[in-house]
């Protein structure tokens, strides 16, 4: 069998952590491919909804980034995000889904080695936790169900 | 049906050197929708851009994706392009192919799948993409200045100079603010109200501003080039038209003993009063709190004296409406006073005075006529003790920050007061001498060397009454800590500086940010120090933090020209990037479902209320509503919406639900 290479999905900001990754562009840093970075205005605009959707799709991970507490473009999306994060998180646990599996952080505009390491260490961590299959059967199942009940 | 074009730009080799661009354009062109997929070397060269206009023109396209670069570099480049060549510039997005992938990985298989991926996830990003018009707004062109201090003052003028029409309003009967109590300024020791005084005529002069003074904001609507404020003009009980300033019903009025606030209760005034001789206007106020006739129902002397009958006893408080296009706050500090301070007396000791104070006993036009006599035997004090930092710089007074002036004014102090009494003796206990600016340190070395004021690093802990002198306990940190008491026969506080009384308040009838300790908070600490966070509201002065003159006078001018700038348009254009709240016919009007739970998350108070009403005025649905002007576009509440009825433009549900599914649909890596 191939070596298990995950499919991570990030979910940043445009204002620090998308120009963080910038960053560790133009410093040529180098980091494992594995990750496929989603744009958004702010944190806040992040419907966590959105991250099942992710687990539906087959990611096997997830990076959500902003700007660091009081450094949000937009004043406080980030705080509306981390208190959606505590919550959903909860959520997640409660439904049995690994809620290990989405890394929260914060990464600022000048912080391109953070996101390089960040991403390197969320393809770790998620190599050892192995493919992740269970949401995304659920998820083919419902609709299943769905169809057939139609 | 979409007409999508992709162009891969090999950047040089900057691209090229890692992915394998051919094969990413060649597998574009396979992608659902891609009518036209190219590669070329430098896409945002001259030739590169005609490539893609004429590839519009040529195939119709209705969308582009440029695989190239970060679109914080090159998407403004991409998106004129498109507009030149007919295509809405909103239906252009980029593919980060640079800094995303060939610079961050090594040239493997991966990287260009990678590549592939990101330029297909951005093709069915565009394919949802909608054609936006940048939104207009008109502008008023005029401004309302609060806050008539040195800041207020400065901002107005210029923004008068630069011939537009201003509105100055003022709490107090007369502006000049705290500048206008000093007695002379550091660090040249000019006299104050004769630099100030000029302005101040100045401002009633010019032919561009109309001051309010004793008036108050009251509430604000509106955005941006188009604001509503609502202000209450406190009733003076006099006719300003008739009242000449002659003054004679403030000499006789017979209520005298009232604490002059002007004077910071070290002199009184009458109930009707000027604050002092060079207020503008120069014209009285009755305090209806102590005049006679207010209180009791009989007096009327000053209406009898009045030779022009200008006296109002039934005015009543006038509240108006103004437009204006933008806000510049200049509401400026207040001080703590000595009664913040158990260890130093509470404030019952009589000469236990704060920095102001001793500004009123050093000014020529003060209590005292310039004399330093102590406010409670009138006896001139041969020993003095300045004590800095008095709150300031104290987590346990709840004032962590330094209050930034206190340094530079109690060495003044100390220097007025040895100009005055050549044989006193001032002493300064400090925790450290902050003296950066223009001529600042040599003004506080000459405070030391040549006027010999006796600098004690150290804090004072206690202070107390002793057979008529006050004893000063402190310590001396530079002989080890050593316990130090002088008996002084007066000490002057150089107490913290502190937002001014109301700010809170007024940061929430304007929706302006503040911090924990009530000064407005700027956009951003470095780059935008006199713009708020609500566009079209400006800063200027010591409202926003502890300011000497100096600086307090450069963001008054900054703010300024922030103005001058804004009203240098008739019309402002903006990112049509913001939410919108559904709308559909009656009777459902629209998906949401009027819970506001939206309003709250608002960083911009962008959200309002709108009613359906039947003919005849009954409520039928109320919604949110989103005001294009005041949205920034950051999607918090989009996210927050449980009925799903808000919508951004640019990163709307469908586009990104789709960004998330495509990515994913096909094996990643």
């Amino acid at each position: 069998m191939d070596q298990f290479e995950p499919k991570i999905v990030a979910f940043v900001c445009n204002w620090c952590t998308y120009a963080g990754a910038d960053l560790t562009g133009t410093s040529r840093l180098k980091y494992a491919h594995n990750v496929r970075i989603i744009r958004f205005p702010c944190t806040g605009r992040i419907d966590f909804l959105l991250l099942q959707q992710a687990f539906a799709k087959g990611a096997d991970g997830i990076i959500v980034s902003g700007c660091h507490p009081n450094d949000c473009h937009y004043t406080s999306g980030n705080f509306h995000a981390r208190r959606r994060w505590m919550v959903f998180r909860q959520m997640l646990e409660n439904m049995g889904v690994e809620a290990e599996r989405i890394v929260f952080s914060w990464v600022s505009a000048a912080e391109g080695a953070k996101w390089a390491d960040l991403v390197n260490e969320t393809v770790e961590s998620i190599k050892k936790l192995g493919p992740y299959h269970k949401y995304q059967d659920m998820a083919k199942s419902l609709e299943e169900w769905e169809v057939t009940h139609e | 049906m979409a007409r999508i074009g992709v162009f891969v730009c090999h950047c040089g080799e900057n691209i090229s050197a890692t992915v394998d661009c051919d094969r990413v354009a060649e597998n574009a062109s396979g992608l659902p929708g891609v009518v036209h997929s190219v590669d070329y070397k430098y896409m945002c060269s001259d030739p590169g851009q005609t490539l893609i206009k004429e590839a519009i023109k040529e195939h119709k396209l209705t969308g582009v994706v440029v695989a190239a670069c970060s679109p914080r570099m090159h998407e403004p480049t991409f998106r004129k392009a498109c507009a030149e060549a007919g295509l809405n510039p909103f239906l252009c997005e980029m593919a980060n192919v640079r800094e995303h992938c060939s610079w961050v990985h090594e040239k493997t298989e991966s990287t260009t799948q990678k590549a592939k991926d990101v330029v297909r996830l951005l093709v069915e990003k565009v394919k949802r993409n909608e054609a936006l018009q940048p939104i207009k707004v008109p502008v008023t062109k005029k401004a309302v200045v609060i806050g008539g201090g040195v800041a207020g003052i400065q901002a107005s003028l210029d923004i008068a100079n630069g011939g537009h029409q201003v509105l100055l309003v003022e709490r107090e009967p007369s502006i000049g603010g705290h500048m206008s109590q000093l007695s002379e300024t550091f660090p040249t020791l000019d006299c104050s109200q004769c630099i100030l005084t000029p302005r101040m005529v100045e401002v009633a002069q010019h032919p561009n501003i109309t001051l309010w003074s004793y008036s108050e904001v009251i509430g604000l609507d509106g955005f941006i080039g188009n604001f509503t404020v609502k202000i209450r003009k406190k009733a003076k009980s006099i006719d300003e038209h008739l009242c000449t300033g002659c003054g004679l019903c403030t000499q006789k009025c017979p209520v005298r003993k009232i604490p002059s606030e002007f004077e910071q209760g070290l002199g009184t005034r009458p109930a009707i009063y000027t604050p002092f001789p060079q207020a503008v206007p120069n014209k009285p106020v009755i305090d209806k709190l102590n005049c006679t006739y207010y209180l009791k129902g009989r007096c009327k002397l000053c209406e009898r004296v009045c030779p022009t009958q200008a006296i109002r006893f039934d005015q009543p408080d006038e509240i108006v409406e103004v437009q204006a296009g933008a806000i510049v706050l200049a509401t400026g500090y207040d001080i703590k006073r000595t009664d913040f301070f158990p260890e130093y007396g509470y404030g019952k000791y009589k000469d236990v005075i704060d920095g102001l104070q001793f500004e009123r006993l050093a000014s020529a036009s003060g209590p005292t006529g310039g004399m330093i006599r102590r406010p409670s035997d009138g006896q001139i004090p041969k020993n003095i003790v300045f004590v800095a930092c008095a709150g300031s710089r104290d987590p346990a007074k709840g004032i962590e920050y330094c209050s930034k002036i206190c340094c530079m004014y109690t060495a003044k102090h100390a220097m007025l007061y040895k100009h005055k009494v050549h044989d006193g003796t001032p002493y300064v206990f400090y925790m450290d001498i902050r003296a950066a600016g223009k001529d600042y340190d040599e003004f506080t070395r000459r405070a030391i060397e040549v006027d010999r004021t006796k600098y004690i690093r150290g804090r004072v802990s206690r202070i107390y009454e002793k057979e008529g002198k006050l004893v000063v306990v402190g310590a001396d940190t530079l002989l080890g800590g050593q316990k130090v008491e002088i008996e002084a026969d007066m000490v002057v506080l150089a107490t913290a500086s502190v937002a001014n009384p109301g700010s809170e308040e007024l940061a929430q009838i304007v929706h302006v940010s503040y911090d924990r300790y009530k000064f407005f908070a700027e956009a951003h600490p470095k780059l935008k120090p006199v713009e708020t966070n609500t566009a079209g509201i400006f800063l200027a002065g010591a409202c926003q933090a502890p300011k000497d003159i100096p600086e307090s006078v450069s963001a008054a001018s900054g703010a300024a020209a922030k103005v001058l700038g804004l009203f240098a348009n008739d019309e402002l254009t903006r990112e049509p990037l913001v939410a919108v709240v559904n709308r559909m016919a009656p009777p459902l009007f629209s998906t949401c479902i009027g819970c506001f739970l939206c309003q709250p998350v608002c960083p911009y108070n962008a959200i309002e209320r709108e009613e359906f009403k039947t003919r005849d005025g009954k409520l039928l649905k109320a919604v949110a509503r989103i005001n294009p002007g005041l949205c920034q576009g950051c999607g918090t509440c989009v996210a927050l919406c449980r009925s799903k009825s808000i919508d951004l433009y640019g990163y709307s549900n469908k586009q990104i639900y789709t960004e998330v599914s495509a990515l994913l649909d096909e094996a990643l890596v």
